[in-house]
């Protein structure tokens, strides 16, 4: 160690001379003296680090820091001097000062009354503890997070309550509104999704069911699968990635201005102005939104049906009036008004939880997209067990 | 001529078709406070984003430490980033960092350091900036606003600039935490030696750590003069500004130290 500090191996990517002339040790019995010298700057404080680790001393017991041979330092240089220091004293010798310029001392000062204070470093806790740590707090969290929307499912009741005793306070102007948002603006894609999945079911059901010589009930297979569960989860999706999301970012980005505290503070409810129009402007744009996605859905399989087996768009319409029982259609729908409440609940919940710094409201609305498209699967799997239940 | 590390000569900017600046001239010397006042909408910051190569101005120099800024110069810009140190208005902390690694990314990107190094560097600088080495592992949105303006100042402080650029360091801070932030600022710059650009709105802030004032008035920098002299300025609003009812409290607040 002693010497590569008296610098026999050039440490590399540094320049050969430069590591040997920064610590150099001295020793004359009892006596040592360390010269530093060159830039102790933190451009070089990796090799300087590495070069006090190594400072050891053969046997003297006082040894002098001599800083006059010192260039240029900055704050990490004179912490590193001060390391160099601990190191010697470390090792048994009584550490002195020399060549210290006024500037230099200033330096050492400030970042000693800075270090003096420091703690024992952070030791990290057990990674099992950490794991049971973060089970604690997940667990935690999701229970919080169920009651807090059972609470906020109660005030928007409630607030719903009240409006319908007094249906004039209904902020009719701003349902409206959003009624265009949620509901005219996302026909496009909701159709144009859905019709593709059309396609996509016929299309992969006519492979299939042409092994059996079964073609026809490709009928059967699309209308019932779209009609019953992919119309209406298709809409859900796109509702809540779109939907779902904007109301957390609008209300998330009021909260966030105050404009939340200022409506309270001005006397108005903000569940009532900003959480009502929206979840209704949902309820009504959800169903209307499903049944297009319905008819769409049956448009592409129709249209697949023709072209991959010659089923023609009368025969298809006859089949499907025939032979699928219009509950199919209802259980489809029945689930609509469900879903569009549980978007609208989390978008509008996650958007009034917003608070601190604008990355809350990318977070938040990142959370309000997954856990509304999360409940709406769950709630759809309990759909089914009930309808199955009940035989419908 | 080695006196002036930050060299403006005749700057015209032009933001959405409206003239901040013309025919500016600033010069900033080698270890000094300078204190930038002036209206809203006088183009403080957006003289502050010009020097440091934010905005490109239409005409006119800036040197910084001797080197001419050019956004499009990479090489001079990248070695003028090593040594300046900015603290912007809301303290700009990465959100998803903590305190520490906020201050560590100056030192990631120009140097590479091995880590346990590179947290006990962060750590003094942490320690510097008046916070405890535990708020380290914080995140900004844990930080309470003065603490915030700390962690930014380590951050800024984490290559040992020769020139700090803060904007606006003591809005929002309550009475006390300003007069703390201030009382850093001074021990910090005359201890650690460097230069300070620094906007800011706060009387009491300018009567305590200013060695001299620039006011930029009418789109450029209308006198540059230690507090003394600006106080017996003709111009209404330098007049208005440092005599208004505001400006004497500052200075009487400031006068108390001194006198007693």
């Amino acid at each position: 160690m002693v010497a590569r500090l008296a610098g026999s191996f050039p440490i590399r990517d540094s320049p050969p001379m430069a590591s040997s002339t920064r610590v150099k040790v001295t020793e004359d019995g009892e006596n040592a003296r360390v010269s530093l010298a060159g830039a102790w700057t933190v451009a070089a404080a990796a090799e300087l680090d590495s070069e006090i680790r190594g400072l050891r001393l053969a046997k003297a017991k006082r040894a002098t820091l001599d800083l006059s041979g010192i260039e240029a330092l900055d704050t990490a240089g004179a912490w590193l001097i001060r390391e160099a220091a601990k190191v010697l004293s470390r090792g048994g010798a009584s550490v002195a000062f020399a060549g210290v310029d006024r500037r230099a001392a200033a330096l050492l000062e400030t970042v000693g009354s800075a270090e003096e204070q420091t703690h024992a470093p952070e030791t990290p806790p057990p990674s099992f503890v950490e794991l049971l740590v973060r089970l604690g707090f997940g667990t935690a969290f999701v229970v919080r997070e169920a009651r807090f929307y059972l609470g906020f499912l109660g005030l928007t009741l409630e607030a719903a309550a009240r409006i319908a005793l007094r249906p004039t306070r209904f902020r009719f102007t701003s349902f409206v509104h959003h009624l265009e948002a949620v509901g005219l603006n996302a026909l496009p894609i909701v159709g144009l999704i859905s019709f593709l999945i059309g396609i996509v079911m016929a299309y992969q059901g006519a492979t299939q069911l042409k092994l059996f010589g079964a073609e026809i009930f490709v009928v059967d297979l699309v209308a019932i699968s779209v009609l019953r569960e992919i119309g209406i989860l298709l809409t859900a999706i796109v509702v809540a990635g779109r939907s779902g999301s904007a109301f957390t970012a609008q209300i998330g980005t009021m909260k966030l201005r105050e404009e939340v505290d200022a409506m309270r503070t001005l006397g108005l409810d903000p569940i009532e102005v900003l959480v009502l129009p929206r979840v209704t402007a949902l309820l009504v744009a959800l169903p209307l939104l499903c049944f297009f996605s319905d008819i769409m859905g049956l448009l592409g399989g129709q249209l697949m049906a023709w072209l991959s087996l010659d089923i023609s768009p009368q025969t298809f319409i006859e089949r499907v009036h025939d032979r699928i029982p219009i509950r199919h259609f209802w259980v489809g729908m029945a689930k609509a008004p469900v879903f569009a409440a549980m978007i609208g609940l989390v978008g509008c919940y996650q958007g009034l939880r917003v608070k601190g710094d604008s990355g809350s409201v990318g977070r938040l609305t990142t959370r309000s997209v997954v856990q509304s498209i999360f409940l709406v699967i769950v709630a759809d799997a309990v759909f089914s067990i009930f309808f199955d239940l009940i035989n419908i | 001529m080695n006196d002036t590390v930050i060299r403006v000569r005749g700057v015209r900017t032009k933001l959405g078709g409206k003239e901040i600046h013309k025919d500016l001239d600033l010069d900033v010397r080698k270890g000094e406070i300078l204190g930038i006042v002036g209206g809203s909408g006088t183009g403080k910051s957006v003289l502050m984003r010009t020097i440091l190569g934010l905005i490109r101005p239409r005409e006119g120099t800036i040197e910084v430490l001797g080197k001419k800024v050019d956004p499009a110069d990479r090489e001079t810009m990248l070695s003028l980033e090593r040594r300046w140190g900015v603290l912007f208005q809301d303290g700009a902390l990465f959100s998803s960092l903590t305190v520490r690694e906020n201050v560590q990314v100056p030192m990631r990107e120009h140097l590479s350091l091995p880590q346990a190094l590179a947290d006990n560097l962060a750590t003094l600088k942490i320690r510097l900036a008046g916070l405890k080495a535990e708020d380290g592992r914080k995140f900004p949105s844990e930080l309470s606003g003065g603490m915030r303006k700390r962690a930014a100042l380590a951050r800024a402080l984490a290559l040992d600039p020769d020139i700090i650029f803060l904007d606006e360091p003591t809005a929002g801070l309550d009475p006390v935490g300003a007069a703390q932030f201030d009382e850093l600022l001074q021990s910090l710059s005359r201890s650690l030696g460097f230069t300070v650009f620094l906007i800011t709105h706060d009387l009491d802030t300018l009567y305590a750590v200013t060695d001299r004032i620039a006011v930029l008035a009418d789109k450029k920098v209308l006198v540059t003069a230690p507090i003394a002299e600006l106080e017996r300025h003709p111009h209404p609003w330098i007049h208005e500004y440092f005599h208004g009812p505001r400006g004497r409290a500052a200075k009487a607040s400031a006068m108390i130290p001194a006198t007693s």
